[in-house]
C-alpha cells in the first residue's frame, strides 16, 4: 500500500463530479449548514474574548514555521528525550512502513485487538485495514469515529467525522451494527443524542476495560521534554491512554514543537478554533512511562508519508503548520455545500485541498487545488495563519504545468490563454476583437445575457450566464465623444478656474 | 537505508535552502508577558467559567470544606468513595459512604464499580475553568479520576492561576498531566452537546477560600 492509496480514496470521482452529486443532496446540505453555522458562531465568540488573538496567531505561526525550518534537529531531540523517559521511538518513511511497525508491535504483545483514539495520522495510513489483514481488530472509540466505523462509511470532517449523519441515521446504524462488534444497542434506543451517547458508553466500556493495547495519534510533542499531548472531549482518549499496558502513538513528523513552554500558545488557540470552547474537556500529557500509572510500554512512531516532499516546497511547506483544528472547513463556502466526501481524501476542506495534493503528488489529486473560490475565509480563520489561497494558486500552477508536460498537444485552455495574451498585448488588436465580440454577442445573447454555447466553450458556458459585451467599448466611446477640440480644452480650463 | 535514515536525509534535502547561519535556538520559546485575560477576580472568574462547563462549583471557607465534599456526595447519593493516597484527612466528611483506598492498587473492576472519587489538584486555570492534575499525592493514579461516575475536586484558592501560560509554568512536564474542563462531553451528534460519555458524568469543584 503506498501513501497515495490511503490519503486519497482511489476509485472515487474527482472533485467536480463528486461535488455535483453532493450538491443534489439537500439533507446533507441542511445538516452541514446547521452544523458549520453553529460552530462558526461559537468560534468567533471565544476568539473575540482574547484581545491578543492576532498576536497569539502570529506567535503560533512563527513557532511552526521556525520549527519546520529545523525539523531534523527537533525530531532528534524528541527521540532523545522520549527514549530517556522510557519510551521507544520508531521512524516510518511511508504508510506501509508505519503499518508494519504498528502491526509488529501489537503482535509482540500477543493481543489480537486494539482500542484507538481518533487520529488523522492512522486514518491517513489506513492502519485499521492493515491491522485487519494481520488478524488484529481495531476499535474506534471516539463517538463519531465509531459511527463511521460501524456504518463502514468514510469520515467527512476532520473534527466531527460523522457531521454528515443525522440522529435518526445514527440510531439505525447503532441498532443494526453494534451487536456485530460487541455489546448490542438497547432495544428501546431512541434518537436522542443523550441516549445515543449512553449506548456508545456501554458498548465501549467493556472494550476499554479489557484492552491491553491502545493506538493514538498526537496533537503535539515537545522536543525539550519528550512530552506528548492528546486533546479530546469524551474521555475515550483518557481511557486508551491510561488503561492498556501498551500504548502506540503514531505522529506526523510536523507535530513536534521545540519546547513544553510553546504549548501555552497552542492550548489557547486549538480548542477555541476547533470546537469554539475555551478549553476542551480533557487534555492528556505524558512523558515516556510512569511506574505504577498508565501504560508501561510506550512506542512513538514518527511518520513521514509525503511530509518531507511537502517540506521541500517553500511555498507549500506552510501547510505542515496545520494543527487540524478544522476551522477552515467550517468557514468554507465550498465545503459547506459539498461536504467532506467530495474531496475524496482523508483531509477534506480547504486544508485538504492544499495538504492532499502535496502529500500524494499533485498529479494524484489534480482537481483539489481548484476546489475553492479563493475567497480567503480559510486564511482568516486559520489559527496558525496558513495562507491557503496562496498555496492553492501555487498548486494550480503546478497542476497545469504537470498536465502540460504529459501532453503532446497544448490544451484548449493553453491555446485560448495564448490568444488572449496576443490580443491584450496590443491596443489595436483588442479594439478589433471588442468590435467583433459586440457584434457576435448580439447574435447569441437573449435579454442582454449569453447562455450555454456549443463548441470548445460549452463546459464553461454551461454553468454560468455571461452579460453580453456592450455595443461599444469604453475606448471607442471615448474616442467618439471626447476627442478634444481646441474649444473643449478652453471650456474645461475655465470651468476649473471658476470653481 | 532504514526508516530513520531515510526520513532524516529527506528532511535535510528538503531544507537545503535554510542557511547554515540560522540556528534552531535563535528564537527564544514563545512564553512571555501577554495580555491579561483574567482581570482582578481570578477566583470568581474560575468559579464562573468552570460552572459554564456544567461543573458544580461551590466556594467555601476552610472550616466548611469537608462538609462541602459531603454535600457533593449527598447530591448524587454516592455510597462508595475512592480516596487517593495523600489526600488530606481533614477534608473528608462523615457520611454513609464506604472508603476505597488505592493501597494496594484497586483493580479496574473495583474502580468501575466505585461511585465517586475525591482529589486535590496541582493547579487550576481561571480563564478556561480548568483543573489540572499531576497525579501526585492527593490526586492518585490517572485511572482513579476516570472510571467512577463522580469526580470531586478540592481546589485551594491560591492554586488558581489566571491563565493557561501561568498554569503550565507551574507544572512538571515529567509527570503525567491531565487538564479537565467540565465533565466528559461530546458534540458528535448534530453538534448537540451531551455530558457524560466516557469519563465521569459529574464534576464537583470545591474552592477553598483563604480564611
Amino acid at each position: 500500500m503506498s501513501g497515495a492509496d490511503n490519503v486519497v480514496w482511489l476509485g472515487t470521482p474527482a472533485f467536480p463530479e463528486a461535488a455535483r452529486t453532493a450538491l443534489a443532496d439537500t439533507r446533507l446540505r441542511a445538516n452541514l449548514r446547521r452544523a458549520t453555522g453553529t460552530i462558526r458562531d461559537k468560534r468567533l465568540a471565544v476568539a473575540a474574548e482574547l484581545d491578543d488573538w492576532e498576536e497569539l496567531r502570529d506567535t503560533a505561526a512563527a513557532v511552526k514555521r521556525r520549527t519546520l525550518r529545523h525539523l531534523d534537529h527537533h525530531l532528534l531531540r524528541l527521540e532523545e528525550t522520549v527514549t530517556a523517559a522510557g519510551g521507544t521511538v520508531h521512524w516510518a518513511a511511508d504508510a506501509a512502513e508505519a503499518n508494519a511497525i504498528v502491526t509488529r508491535l501489537v503482535k509482540a504483545t500477543g493481543e489480537s485487538e486494539v482500542v484507538k483514539v481518533k487520529s488523522m495520522a492512522t486514518q491517513e495510513i489506513g492502519l485499521n485495514e492493515a491491522l485487519a489483514e494481520a488478524g488484529i481488530r481495531a476499535y474506534e472509540t471516539d463517538l463519531a469515529e465509531l459511527i463511521v466505523q460501524l456504518a463502514e462509511d468514510r469520515p467527512s470532517h476532520i473534527l466531527v467525522p460523522a457531521i454528515h449523519r443525522g440522529r435518526s441515521e445514527i440510531r439505525e446504524i447503532f441498532r443494526r451494527e453494534m451487536g456485530e462488534w460487541g455489546r448490542p444497542a438497547p432495544e428501546d434506543l431512541t434518537d436522542e443524542p443523550r441516549d445515543l451517547a449512553e449506548a456508545a458508553r456501554l458498548h465501549l466500556r467493556e472494550k476499554f476495560l479489557r484492552a491491553k493495547v491502545a493506538v493514538s495519534g498526537a496533537n503535539f510533542a515537545a522536543a525539550d521534554t519528550g512530552t506528548v499531548v492528546v486533546v479530546e472531549s469524551e474521555g475515550n482518549g483518557r481511557m486508551c491512554l491510561t488503561l492498556p499496558e501498551t500504548l502506540i502513538t503514531v505522529m506526523g513528523i510536523e507535530k513536534v514543537l521545540p519546547s513544553f513552554a510553546d504549548l501555552d500558545v497552542f492550548l489557547q488557540l486549538l480548542p477555541r478554533s476547533s470546537t469554539g470552547e475555551r478549553m476542551n474537556p480533557y487534555t492528556s500529557l505524558w512523558t515516556g512511562v510512569t511506574e505504577g500509572d498508565g501504560p508501561q510500554n510506550f512506542h512513538l512512531v514518527l511518520l513521514d508519508n509525503g511530509r518531507t516532499a511537502t517540506l521541500a516546497d517553500e511555498v507549500g511547506r506552510q501547510a505542515l503548520s496545520c494543527i487540524r483544528c478544522s476551522a477552515c472547513l467550517n468557514v468554507c463556502p465550498v465545503y459547506e455545500r459539498t461536504g467532506g466526501h467530495a474531496y475524496g481524501s482523508v483531509y477534506p476542506g480547504p486544508i485538504g485541498a492544499v495538504l492532499t495534493p502535496q502529500l500524494v503528488g499533485v498529479k494524484n489529486a489534480a482537481s483539489l487545488p481548484f476546489a475553492s473560490t479563493l475567497c480567503g475565509a480559510c486564511y482568516d480563520a486559520c489559527p496558525v495563519k496558513i495562507n491557503i489561497p496562496e498555496v492553492l494558486v501555487h498548486l494550480r500552477a503546478e497542476a497545469v504545468e504537470a498536465k502540460r508536460r504529459d501532453r503532446l498537444l497544448p490544451t484548449t485552455e493553453a491555446l485560448v490563454m495564448k490568444a488572449a495574451g496576443a490580443v491584450l498585448g496590443s491596443p489595436r488588436r483588442l479594439a478589433a476583437v471588442q468590435r467583433l465580440a459586440a457584434l457576435g454577442a448580439r447574435l447569441v445573447a437573449r435579454d442582454g445575457r449569453i447562455g450555454a454555447l456549443p463548441g470548445p466553450v460549452a463546459r464553461w458556458s454551461g454553468t454560468r450566464d455571461t452579460p453580453a459585451p456592450a455595443r461599444e467599448s469604453l475606448r471607442a466611446w471615448w474616442r467618439r465623444t471626447r476627442t478634444p477640440t481646441s474649444e473643449d480644452a478652453r471650456t474645461t480650463a475655465e470651468g476649473k478656474v471658476r470653481r | 537505508m532504514n526508516g530513520r535514515e531515510s526520513v532524516l536525509s529527506a528532511i535535510q534535502g528538503a531544507l537545503s535552502g535554510v542557511p547554515d547561519s540560522e540556528r534552531p535556538d535563535d528564537v527564544p520559546p514563545s512564553t512571555g508577558p501577554r495580555a491579561d485575560h483574567a482581570g482582578p477576580d481570578v477566583v470568581g472568574l474560575f468559579a464562573e467559567r468552570a460552572a459554564e462547563y456544567r461543573a458544580t462549583v461551590v466556594r467555601v471557607p476552610q472550616a466548611d470544606a469537608a462538609a462541602a465534599v459531603g454535600r457533593a456526595l449527598a447530591r448524587t447519593g454516592a455510597r462508595s468513595l475512592v480516596v487517593p493516597p495523600g489526600f488530606p484527612e481533614d477534608l473528608l466528611p462523615e457520611g454513609p459512604w464506604s472508603r476505597l483506598a488505592d493501597v494496594p492498587p484497586l483493580t479496574v473492576a473495583q474502580l468501575d464499580a466505585a461511585e465517586a472519587v475525591v482529589t486535590t489538584v496541582a493547579t487550576a486555570v481561571a480563564v478556561t475553568g480548568t483543573v489540572t492534575l499531576d497525579h501526585g499525592p492527593g490526586q492518585g493514579r490517572r485511572v482513579l479520576t476516570l472510571l467512577p461516575d463522580q469526580h470531586i475536586c478540592v481546589v485551594r484558592a491560591d492554586q488558581i492561576a489566571p491563565d493557561v501560560p501561568e498554569a503550565l509554568r507551574l507544572l512538571d512536564a515529567y509527570r503525567p498531566l491531565t487538564l479537565i474542563s467540565g465533565p466528559s462531553a461530546t458534540s458528535d451528534i448534530e453538534l448537540d452537546r451531551v455530558e457524560g460519555v466516557h469519563g465521569p458524568r459529574t464534576l464537583d469543584i470545591v474552592v477553598v477560600e483563604d480564611a
